[in-house]
């Protein structure tokens, strides 16, 4: 028996595999199947019937997006089975099922906020009839509530169930369901209670018509007028492709792009509904601190300023770089202080123990990265969660995880929080300790070693701790242990499968790039102490906006960043810089892929790159960096540091990688591991100057959410 | 009809299900493996209702969906899908009056006048919380219209006084019986039977005794040896040939055959009604080639020949005597049909 089946689609003969639908074949022979049910990454449902082909010979049109393509038959001379989907009865069913589903749909294109991207509109232009033949009343249905993200205008919904699929398949809380039945049929939350998923906003770009629609969007802009850039998202370590879509200077909003080896076509409800959070609290000239008040400023004042606060001791400067801050940022602050002899430089702004040894010696690149990569998790048949809460750290990862759950029952076993990460998991323990329960005879570490390809996720929560070196150690010894590391040998790939997972965009950036103390430098919390004590006089805080500073006497603290968070709180000298939809910068996610963002919009008012601020304040301080430009800063960038090279890949497994264990054996302590994100929408700067994050974040809380809504 | 939901959701409220309930849950839960235990949400639902005074409430919905470990929407679909399941409080006499057109034709509209002056307005409930009505859709009992269902039982052919009575019987606490209200058996004709009322029928004076079940097979014969160890099961000829020596001999007498057809010209057999070309090739096996033969079958012959071929009276019933009489006869004979 072949696994491929042969059809002729319209006079195009194809042959495809047996598992794909007759809409997926019609496809592949180049034919367009209007739909609105179907969609290739949810289960079918086949209950909008705009999919309709004619099979010539059968007797009646069939649902192509039902119809697998290995249950078909050849026709009775064995020739492929004819396909049409431009015969006239194709024609005419499809034209029958739109006139139904526009009988109860109501015709308010014009103040419908899907006008212009309308699956619906759309497919009634190619493939509905001219007028209405309908005389009777149209079915009303009451709007529900879904939310502070999700709009619904209920009387628009052609009960496609996208939603439905989408929330109880992918986002894995079954909170969408549809009550009653035939006219009175209604899509609708339990009890018209809010989404608790934090991919609900997925949902919106699902919805073929303008039922579900984005609430902070609602009225704001029409898509032809948008300008739309392509670019990447910084909200959580996974640089998910988004699209912004802008308006003047203004974001508008901002949309999923497909890549399938990071995010497929989800982003999460904070990288979807940040937008407002770019207008708000922001930054947009220099400031300076007098009286303690901050005082607008101009950028020579401000740069002279900070000049004269580096003409201390170099053992009394020191630098953090924060969760946002982009590779060119943390390379030229680095070319900048490095060469004068500071020593304390830090890209790990929560302590985390990665990148350095105990000694101060580098630690191998593959100790902080994703190894496995995000589309490892599809093939990983074994897996172990460490002190990391996927749901809230990195939401759309975590829809793959519960994917291949579904798929194949993926055994998953958890040290740390017990948290609802929407499948199924065997609990070990709350802390380290429970690591060590995870030996030989243990179910967990059997299951892990007779997997082909076992993979074990560390968090931040387990490596942002004074033991972290030692979790780190413990954690990829048992993947040492249980083989998931295999090198390449001949054909077959390798596979590392222990896996880092970031919180923070910027964060691999830094390790990659070595934005570390020196021998001798401190680390982040270190320089706080030590700002406290008055051993450091200055303190260069990059997009850090996670650290406390406390209550200081003295010293000089310079923040560099777009949004007025805790770090320009704290700041004595105030320099504004870009958000990551206002400049061209490089992030790399959490699995080593370096990409880079696009500018979309400008930046606000007099605020400057960041490593343009330091160009010019190299220059006043007579040390010039050798750049003048993006493109030279970057070349110099790649000889430095030649991960940053190559554009949008994750590095595989190859000759050069460095096998587990990583870290430092230690002593693990007791103290449970506990998820660094707390509010899943308050996370960064961005998130927490956002009215749609705080609204969220005060529903996810359990507040009244009609009130909250309304 | 219009959305059915939840009027005043108790979303603290709490609902325990009972010992009873409980044990018919499991009942019904048993019937399914265990992981598709939510298979069994239909009935646990039903019975929550009735633990919960004939509606089902918000929390006792939320318990059955606990107990069967199903999300609460998954649950809420099924509940306002299937108006068996009342979302708001009934009267302990719950009327669900059939107004499908059998019902109307047959005087609903007067019942439902008479259900408005007694409870009120449709979907409404007693104040004393004795009675409630709604109107709904075929209940399959059209033979007995109107009819009402309250509670578990039917009550059917119903005029206004006689479901006021019932009504009222019931807000009063008294018994009432279920079923019709004229004097019929179930579904019988009103009065009494109109056919099969000869006594005859039922005395057994009108049964024929039968010699021989048509069709069994024939016991063994005396002649046949007799067999020491348990006989095996006598073989069922379904087909005879008259090759195959005939075990059976059939009532009546073999018609007189002939060696081979009048001038071997035979005639069409197939043109009587009944007669196939299997059939035709099994009478020619007979010696029966032409219609006059058949015409001239005596009653032993027709027993005979259906006996042989397990006709079981076809040859009757088809006539196959009238049949080849016509067909023989010169005028309207073969060539007439042709």
């Amino acid at each position: 028996m072949s696994d491929t089946f042969k059809l002729n689609v319209d006079g195009v003969e194809v042959e495809v595999p047996k598992s794909y639908t007759l809409l997926q074949a019609c496809e592949a022979a180049g034919a367009e199947i209007p739909r609105f049910c179907y969609h290739e990454r949810l289960s079918i449902a086949g209950n909008c019937r705009m999919c309709l082909v004619d099979w010539v010979g059968a007797p009646k049109p069939i649902a192509s997006c039902a119809q697998t393509v290995g249950d078909m038959r050849p026709n009775a001379d064995g020739s492929p089975p004819n396909i049409s989907t431009r015969s006239e009865r194709a024609v005419k069913a499809r034209n029958g099922v739109m006139e139904f589903l526009l009988i109860n749909h109501p015709l308010d294109c014009p103040i419908c906020d899907q006008g212009g991207e309308c699956d619906l509109q759309d497919q009634a232009m190619g493939y509905g009839r001219a007028g209405s033949r309908y005389e009777e009343n149209k079915r009303a249905v009451d709007d529900k509530y879904m939310g502070p993200l999700v709009k619904t205008v209920m009387t628009r919904c052609i009960q496609c169930t996208r939603c439905v699929r989408f929330v109880a398949e992918v986002a894995g809380v079954e909170e969408i369901g549809m009550a009653n039945r035939g006219e009175d049929a209604e899509i609708t939350t339990y009890l018209e209670k809010s989404l608790t998923s934090e991919l609900s906003g997925n949902v919106i770009d699902l919805c073929p018509v303008g039922a579900l629609t984005s609430r902070p969007y609602a009225f704001n802009a029409r898509p032809w007028e948008l300008r739309k850039t392509e670019t990447i998202d910084v909200m959580d370590a996974l640089g998910s492709a988004i699209r912004v879509d802008a308006r003047g200077a203004g974001v508008m909003r901002i949309l999923p792009r497909v890549n399938e080896e990071i995010n497929e076509e989800w982003i999460s409800d904070k990288t979807r509904f940040v937008w407002d959070g770019l207008a708000r609290q922001r930054l947009d000239r220099p400031y300076i601190r007098e009286g303690g008040r901050l005082r607008a400023t101009e950028w020579s004042e401000a740069l002279s300023a900070v000049a004269s606060a580096l003409k201390v001791n170099p053992a009394e400067i020191g630098s953090i770089a924060g969760d946002l801050a982009s590779v060119e940022g943390m390379k030229a602050l680095m070319d900048l202080l490095k060469p004068i002899g500071v020593k304390s430089l830090d890209c790990r702004e929560d302590g985390t123990k990665l990148g350095l040894a105990a000694d101060g010696s580098p630690m191998p690149r593959e100790s902080w990265l994703f190894n496995s990569s995000i589309m490892g998790i599809d093939e990983a048949d074994a897996l172990l969660l460490v002190g990391v809460n996927p749901r809230t750290e990195a939401a759309v990862l975590n829809a793959r995880i519960r994917r291949n759950w579904l798929k194949r029952d993926l055994p998953i076993f958890v040290v740390g929080e017990r948290a609802d990460l929407t499948y199924d998991f065997a609990y070990v323990g709350a802390g380290p300790e429970s690591l060590s329960a995870i030996a030989p005879g243990s179910d967990a570490f059997e299951t892990l070693r007779s997997a082909k390809r076992p993979m074990v996720i560390v968090g931040q929560g387990a490596l942002a701790r004074t033991d972290g070196a030692a979790v780190l150690h413990a954690a990829s010894a048992i993947a040492a242990a249980v083989g998931a590391f295999q090198p390449v040998s001949g054909d077959a790939g390798g596979w590392n499968g222990f896996n880092v997972l970031h919180t923070a965009a910027g964060r691999v950036g830094g390790l990659d790039l070595g934005f570390l103390p020196s021998a001798g430098g401190r680390d982040a919390a270190g320089m706080v102490r030590a700002l406290k004590s008055g051993d450091l006089k200055t303190l260069i805080l990059l997009d850090a906006d996670e650290t406390d500073l406390g209550v200081r006497s003295g010293g000089t603290v310079i923040y560099i960043g777009s949004h007025g968070d805790r770090g320009a709180a704290q700041a004595d000298i105030v320099l504004p810089s870009p958000a990551y939809t206002e400049k061209s910068a490089t992030y790399v996610n959490t699995e080593g892929c370096v990409q880079r963002t696009t500018r979309a919009v400008s930046p606000k008012a007099e605020a400057r790159e960041e490593w343009a601020i330091f160009r010019a304040l190299s220059e006043m301080m007579g040390r010039p960096l050798p750049y003048d430009s993006l493109v030279e800063l970057r070349s110099r960038l790649g000889a430095d540091a030649p991960v940053f090279l190559g554009l949008d890949f994750a590095p595989q497994v190859d000759a050069s990688t460095a096998p587990p264990p990583y870290g430092q054996a230690g002593a693990l302590s007791a103290a449970p591991f506990k998820s660094p994100v707390s509010a899943f929408h308050l996370t960064n700067a961005i998130c927490r100057a956002s009215r749609t994050m705080a609204e969220c974040a005060q529903v996810a809380r359990g507040a009244s959410p009609l009130a909250a809504a309304e | 009809m219009s959305a059915r939901r939840f009027q005043d959701p108790d979303v603290t409220g709490t609902f325990v299900l009972s010992p009873d309930t409980e044990q018919q849950v499991a009942w019904w839960e048993a019937k399914y493996p265990r992981e598709r235990r939510q298979s069994a949400v239909i009935p646990a639902l039903w019975i929550a209702q009735k633990q919960n005074g004939g509606w089902l409430s918000e929390p006792a919905m939320r318990a059955v969906a606990d107990r069967l470990g199903m999300p609460y929407i998954r649950v809420y679909e099924v509940a306002t899908f299937y108006t068996m399941f009342n979302l708001a409080p009934v009267g302990t006499w719950h009327v669900q009056l059939c107004g499908t057109t059998p019902c109307a034709l047959r005087g609903a509209e007067a019942l439902k006048s008479t259900c408005e002056a007694r409870i009120g307005p449709k979907g409404s409930v007693t104040s004393d919380g004795k009675l409630s009505w709604v109107e709904v859709e075929c209940l399959g009992a059209c033979v007995n219209a109107p009819m009402v269902q309250i509670n578990d039982y039917y009550y059917e052919d119903l005029t206004p006084e006689s479901l006021a009575g019932v009504l009222e019987d019931l807000a009063a606490g008294r018994a009432v019986k279920p079923g019709t209200y004229v004097v019929r058996q179930t579904s019988a004709p009103e009065g009494g039977a109109t056919t099969l009322l000869d006594d005859a029928l039922y005395d057994g004076s009108r049964a024929v005794p039968l010699t021989v079940i048509p069709g069994a097979p024939a016991p063994a014969t005396a002649a046949a040896e007799p067999v020491a160890t348990a006989p095996a099961a006598p073989e069922i000829q379904t087909k005879r040939s008259p090759e195959a020596p005939v075990d059976v001999v059939p009532p009546g007498d073999r018609p007189q055959g002939l060696a081979s057809a009048r001038a071997g010209q035979a005639d069409d057999l197939k043109l009587i009604a009944g007669i196939g070309p299997k059939i035709e090739a099994t009478l020619n096996s007979l010696g029966v080639f032409h219609f006059d033969q058949i015409a001239a079958w005596t009653r032993a012959n027709v027993e005979w020949v259906d006996g042989y071929l397990s006709f079981k009276g076809r040859i009757d019933r088809e006539d196959w005597i009238a049949q080849a009489k016509q067909l023989a006869s010169p005028s309207s004979g073969k060539g007439a049909r042709e």
